[in-house]
């Protein structure tokens, strides 16, 4: 496992025109000789959502956790994946610009909101007031500046989600993976929470993949919409 | 609080009985008036500098040392075989009394013990052994490696029971997907989320390493000793006025405790505020490999020095001949176990009975505890475990002295009643640390459902509640008997000599009896509690197969 971070981004930049957007070929998942899912190909292209939509244990999570990195040890998987031309399915979660979001926002408990957001900003932005500005503003353009010294349990359910979001798009990620981030809220939080998450994914430009058992969610996203069974 | 009651007192009762000698009042003294005497008696009392350093030193070094592998070593190797290794390992090794582990520490590590058999002469060239203390130095760093091996497993323990009740897997997913190094991000995110639920643990090891007197006694230095073993040698000398001279030097420890409590606090908060500026900045990796291998190596190497320190007792009470520097007994015998047998049948059936007698006790108290806890709709407090782990935060020399002179007074010491409260004291803390989680996790639609078919309360817990938690009752069970068996200064003081346990007769044989009677003391005092935890382990298996 080398560890040297720089030795690895090195090339990154050189392979980013080749191919934009993430691609999914041929990927199955297996649990204990079982086939979970599969094969699957698929491309998305930057700006857009692709929806996977299927009954709960279809292993829809396990996909997203595969293209993250984050898959437990007894799911085998096979296939590859890419990302902007570059091939990421041999590297460490931390090493392959993959955002993901789940149904739980998972903020940090013990850390304010603004050390939240800031959480995930590259070390290229240096100095603490540097990387608090970033921050601020990213929270100002959602208007939540107000709870910037506030612990995340004081939040609501729908202000922690859009934090979560911000958190996730401040580490620069090159792909977005959501796991039934709307599942938690009711008809009219989901719709506030629908035109927030795609505004951002369309702003900045992320391959975006979904996961959902709900119609509404994939219409919202108006991509793709891949039925697994 | 008929609970609180019954455990403060004592403590209370005790910290007094402690202090008034402290200040020259001794029971029957006729002339009754308070001097500092006994304090300037133990300014003077040469040596005591170098006890303090070595009590400081081997109990504070103790408790970074094992906090820091215990942390490292889950940061950098969870999911790993190594860990499922060292999580089996966790049960059995943390019933191992703390005497037996000292005596097989001790065999392995003195000059002439098993380690440096092993090596010589084809590696060492010795042909004696080699003249340098490896335990039993004089700072005490023998007895802080020895600490470590002890409560490196009890840390590692506590940690995955708080590790259970927060999702840290989703959490070191999204971490790391943020950019953060495995490490890195357990540092950042998981340590900070269970270090709330360690803490109280985490102090009562620190307290417990400031203040042990057992292993202090086979591994720690002789002179002088730590300040903890030369106070409970003051307190059993003939001449009341070394008494009071060693009530004083409890005191004194119960002061060391409490500051090193409260300055472990305060380091918690700079800790804290420097880690949320390091955590701002952003940062990706924590010396990943590094902590990976040193913690790794660190972890294993304690496994393989616990697993030898055990053979050594099996080796030496077994051993006929086993001459220097050979690395097995060249003639193996059963006459050290018939030798002793008389004295190991007494003194077992006497550690056996406190010990099923507390265990059982603590479980229901537990029990008790809960269930009300449970009706009262009641949310487990700080406070409350405060109260709990109070006990074990309370170096047991300060306070069972003077529940001593108390039992004195109530005309109960020297029985059997006086010891197994004493014990029940801190067998209850660990029974409930185990018991109460799973306690409070039980499904209460279970229960709902029970009552809305008609069954009174004291029915639903027979018949539902106890049936569905029979897995963790029996280990909780186990945890508590494998405590009472390892208590010595529990026993000593309110036994006053006349209820005697393996652990107490192991402790004396320590020093200066023969290895193989020694061998066979430490070997039984730590098979009864093996066979209780394999028992309860099995029951415990059989009842999770079934559900």
């Amino acid at each position: 496992m080398p560890l040297d971070i720089r030795e690895r981004y090195k090339d990154w930049k050189m392979n980013t025109e080749d191919m934009p957007g993430l691609t999914l070929k041929d990927v199955s998942l297996h649990v204990k000789g079982h086939k979970l899912l599969g094969p699957l190909s698929l491309s998305v292209e930057e700006g857009h959502v692709a929806t996977l939509m299927g009954p709960s244990g279809a292993g829809k999570s396990s996909l997203l956790a595969f293209v993250s990195g984050t898959l437990s040890p007894d799911i085998i998987a096979s296939g590859s994946v890419h990302l902007d031309g570059r091939r990421i399915d041999g590297l460490n979660p931390e090493e392959r610009r993959v955002g993901l979001l789940f149904q739980d926002d998972l903020l940090f408990p013990h850390l304010s909101i603004l050390e939240n957001v800031a959480f995930g900003i590259p070390r290229t932005v240096r100095g603490r007031r540097a990387r608090a500005e970033l921050a601020l503003s990213a929270l100002g353009e959602a208007g939540l500046e107000g709870f910037r010294d506030k612990m995340p349990m004081t939040l609501s359910g729908g202000q922690r989600a859009r934090i979560s979001l911000l958190r996730v798009l401040l580490s620069e990620p090159r792909a977005l993976l959501l796991d039934e981030p709307f599942s938690a809220f009711d008809t009219t939080l989901r719709h506030q929470m629908h035109e927030f998450v795609f505004a951002h994914v369309k702003a900045s430009r992320l391959p975006t993949l979904l996961v959902t058992h709900d119609k509404s969610d994939a219409d919202a996203a108006g991509g793709p919409v891949i039925e697994i069974s | 609080m008929a609970i609180v009651v019954l455990f403060m007192v004592p403590i209370l009762a005790g910290l007094l009985g402690t202090a008034l000698p402290s200040f020259g009042y001794w029971p029957g003294d006729s002339t009754r008036a308070l001097h500092v005497q006994p304090w300037r008696d133990l300014a003077d009392a040469p040596g005591l500098g170098q006890a303090i350093f070595t009590s400081v030193f081997s109990g504070v070094g103790a408790t970074v040392l094992s906090l820091v592998i215990a942390v490292s070593f889950t940061a950098s190797w969870s999911n790993s075989k190594i860990s499922l290794l060292v999580s089996r390992s966790t049960a059995p090794l943390l019933a191992v009394p703390h005497a037996a582990f000292a005596i097989g520490f001790a065999f392995l590590f003195i000059p002439s013990g098993w380690l440096i058999r092993i090596i010589t002469p084809w590696l060492s060239g010795w042909s004696a052994p080699p003249d340098y203390l490896f335990i039993q130095d004089l700072h005490g760093v023998g007895l802080m490696v020895a600490l470590v091996c002890k409560e490196l497993f009890f840390l590692l323990l506590v940690m995955q029971a708080a590790l259970s009740q927060i999702d840290a897997q989703k959490y070191l997913s999204v971490t790391r997907t943020l950019g953060s190094w495995p490490v890195c991000a357990w540092l950042k995110v998981i340590f900070p989320m269970i270090y709330p639920q360690i803490r109280l643990p985490l102090y009562a090891v620190l307290a417990y390493s400031l203040s042990v007197v057992d292993m202090s006694m086979i591994v720690g230095p002789a002179t002088p000793p730590s300040l903890s073993v030369l106070a409970v040698n003051w307190m059993q000398d003939p001449d009341i006025g070394t008494r009071l001279q060693g009530a004083a030097a409890a005191l004194l420890l119960f002061g060391i405790v409490v500051i090193a409590v409260l300055g472990w606090r305060g380091l918690e908060k700079i800790v804290i505020a420097c880690g949320r500026a390091w955590i701002f900045n952003g940062p990706r990796t924590f010396a990943e490999k590094f902590t990976h291998w040193i913690s790794g190596i660190a972890t294993s190497l304690i496994l393989v020095v616990s697993g030898f320190a055990l053979i050594s007792l099996v080796l030496w009470s077994f051993a006929d001949v086993w001459r220097f520097p050979a690395a097995l007994p060249s003639e193996f015998t059963l006459r050290t176990w018939i030798g002793a047998w008389d004295g190991l049948k007494v003194h077992s059936i006497s550690t056996f009975i406190l010990a099923i007698v507390s265990g059982a006790v603590a479980l229901l108290l537990g029990l008790g505890i809960l269930e009300n806890e449970y009706w009262k709709g009641a949310r487990p407090k700080v406070a409350g475990q405060f109260f709990l782990y109070m006990p074990l935060m309370i170096p047991q020399v300060s306070f069972l002295f003077g529940l001593q002179v108390a039992l004195v007074y109530l005309n109960i010491d020297g029985s059997w009643l006086a010891v197994v409260w004493s014990h029940l004291v801190f067998v209850v803390p660990y029974v409930f640390l185990i018991f109460a989680d799973p306690f409070r996790n039980l499904d209460p639609r279970f229960t709902k459902t029970a009552l809305s078919l008609g069954k009174p309360p004291f029915t639903v817990l027979r018949t539902v509640k106890i049936p569905l938690l029979k897995a963790p009752m029996a280990i909780a069970f186990a945890v508590g008997f494998s405590v009472s068996v390892s208590q010595y200064l529990a026993t000593l003081f309110p036994g006053v000599g006349k209820i005697q346990t393996l652990t107490t007769e192991a402790v004396t044989l320590a020093a200066g009896g023969d290895r193989r009677d020694l061998g066979a003391y430490g070997l039984a005092q730590f098979m009864l509690p093996l066979i209780v935890f394999s028992i309860a382990a099995a029951v415990a298996a059989r009842h999770t197969r079934t559900l």
